[in-house]
């Protein structure tokens, strides 16, 4: 079973969600993992005690203009729908903007003169950590100043493939690394506080989920600091709140330590065992 | 001069500063780039006086009347969006990511490309000036380039209304929408908070601020949270020669402000934690 575990807001508890639920599950279920998909700013590995055990690089091709056959006829400038290629055919100046190109290959199969190669560019990594339990946590991880982490979360999610249980820490938003993020989940946990703006954007994430047939659940961290709408709003949609986690002084210094705090306050531990059955008795059997 | 205030990772009180900042009294543009999950126009509710799509990419759509089930285009996609479902070539949306190949190599033109014509950008007035925001259609990409308009439009607006100051409320993260945020700016804010996760996201926000050579300043919001981890906060910031502008404590009245539509100026103009941010916002201005 894959479960995302996903906010529109960020800072709403999607990590601590994450970290502990898979803390939690290891101890009773095996062949579990996590994949930390926030690749801009990963953050999962800090929680455990873990060893690298492989790395693998992710690249893209990125086109190389052979200046000596091109003939500046602009037939790959006019292919490219990222602007990614910049032409003066007066001045015979042409140039790729590597930011830009998002390795379609069309400029490749325009060109008639056979002037244009690739050229592979580092984006990022997919490192795969054993923790000393022997369990699994992935990390995807972008290189500073890369535009877009979507190859690497696609990367990343083929890790997975061979796992009983997964558990996706979503990028924040409901735009394309959420979206890619969330569609090889069976069932999508929001985490949201109840403050006018994580409304604003659980309403958002809930609609999204809508339109791609995602089922979902919403657990409501820092549940007594903010107000009553968000309560109205999930009833009137009638969905599910699965977990409230209050606002606690020792709770926010367990995290800021980088520890779990399900390992030292044992009835949360329950709690998101109990969670965690549930939602697999109810939304579990798609695949398994 | 243009402000950008950014954080890295999520909630840290980023909006709530930028809404701070934008009500302390002389009037200035408020520039929302966090086209992805705009929040700040809940709190300032401005007009709409201007409204202007953004086209955010390109969406493939295959006429199977006119498909020959010759999967040639599956063969040119570079990003698995094309795949046989029950013997018919079908192009799935969350995949595609616009490139147009496959609708320039169909030989049949039984391919077509349809504009994401979903997101927005909005321009008006609110009570302490002019607001710019920019709302990214759940699922897009390209946040940068909306990033970019929503800036372009601000700066016009400051011109045309004599408004001095630009205030810039960025996306979480360190991808192609944080990048537009900041270049060029005069000066970023990072706000961090006095956790593990916070400070790791920090390294990697410095990283890409210093690849821009951008005028940095560091606030710890909610530094009594864990004061060791602030304190080492302030010590990597020290090392990196990244000036902190200041510590703000942990306090519900900020989250009570937020539900109130109003900033913390707004709503408690004497608490400490108001003169505080006037004291941050008036040294950043102010130092060349």
């Amino acid at each position: 079973m894959k479960i995302a575990i996903a906010s529109g807001k960020g800072g709403t508890g999607k990590t601590l969600v994450s970290t502990n639920l898979y803390n939690i599950i290891t101890k009773d279920y095996s062949n579990c993992v996590l994949l930390d998909c926030d690749a801009e700013e990963p953050n999962d590995l800090v929680f455990f005690d873990t060893k690298l055990q492989s790395i693998k690089t992710v690249n893209q091709d990125v086109p190389v203009i052979d200046e000596s056959k091109c003939t500046y006829c602009g037939k790959c400038y006019d292919y490219c729908n990222y602007n990614a290629i910049f032409i003066l055919p007066q001045s015979k100046i042409i140039k790729v903007i590597d930011d830009l190109c998002h390795s379609c290959g069309a400029c490749s199969v325009a060109c008639n003169y056979n002037a244009i190669s690739q050229k592979e560019v580092l984006l990022g990594n997919v490192n795969t950590h054993i923790a000393n339990t022997g369990n699994v946590i992935i990390e995807g991880r972008t290189k500073v100043g890369v535009y877009s982490p979507i190859p690497i979360i696609k990367s990343l999610i083929k890790e997975a493939e061979k796992f009983d249980y997964v558990i996706l820490d979503s990028p924040p938003g409901t735009s394309c690394p959420f979206i890619q993020t969330v569609t090889s989940a069976d069932f999508v946990i929001l985490v949201t506080e109840p403050t006018p703006f994580g409304l604003s954007d659980l309403k958002q994430s809930i609609e999204t989920l809508d339109t791609m047939n995602k089922k979902c659940a919403v657990i409501i961290n820092k549940a007594d600091l903010g107000d009553s709408e968000i309560y109205n709003y999930l009833d009137s949609k009638k969905i599910e709140i699965l977990m409230e986690i209050p606002f606690d002084r020792e709770i926010a210094n367990y995290y800021s330590k980088g520890e779990l705090f399900s390992d030292y306050m044992t009835e949360w531990k329950e709690k998101f065992l109990l969670m965690f059955q549930q939602i697999e008795k109810k939304y579990g059997n798609s695949n398994n | 001069m243009e402000i950008a205030i950014i954080s890295g990772k999520g909630g840290t009180g980023k909006s709530s500063i930028s809404a701070a900042f934008a009500t302390i009294g002389e009037k200035v543009v408020l520039a929302d780039c966090d086209v992805d999950a705009a929040n700040l126009y809940l709190i300032f509710n401005p007009t709409h006086d201007e409204e202007q799509v953004y086209i955010a990419g390109y969406k493939a759509y295959i006429n199977k009347d006119l498909c020959i089930e010759c999967k040639i285009c599956m063969d040119y996609c570079k990003f698995d969006a094309i795949s046989l479902v029950e013997n018919k070539v079908e192009i799935s949306e969350v995949y595609c990511d616009g490139c147009k190949l496959c609708s320039r190599i169909c030989p049949t033109q039984a391919i077509s490309m349809t504009a994401n014509d979903k997101s927005r950008m909005y321009a008006g007035d609110f009570r302490n000036g002019k607001m710019v925001y920019g709302r990214l259609s759940p699922g897009e990409e390209n946040s940068g380039k909306l990033v970019n308009i929503v800036r372009d439009k601000a700066k016009q607006i400051a011109k045309q209304n004599n408004i001095d100051t630009i205030i810039i409320d960025g996306p979480p993260g360190i991808g192609c929408a944080v990048i537009s945020s900041i270049t060029g700016v005069d000066s970023v804010l990072i706000v961090t908070e006095p956790t593990i996760s916070g400070l790791h996201d920090l390294v990697r926000t410095i990283e890409i601020c210093s690849k821009f050579q951008m005028k940095t300043w560091v606030l710890i919001n909610k530094y009594d949270l864990n004061k060791d981890m602030s304190d080492e906060i302030e010590r990597y910031c020290v090392e990196s020669n990244i000036k902190i502008a200041g510590k703000i404590k942990f306090n519900s009245n900020f989250v009570n402000a937020m539900i109130l539509c109003k900033s913390i100026i707004e709503y408690m103009p004497y608490s400490e934690d108001s003169k505080q941010i006037i004291e941050i916002f008036n040294l950043i201005k102010n130092t060349e």
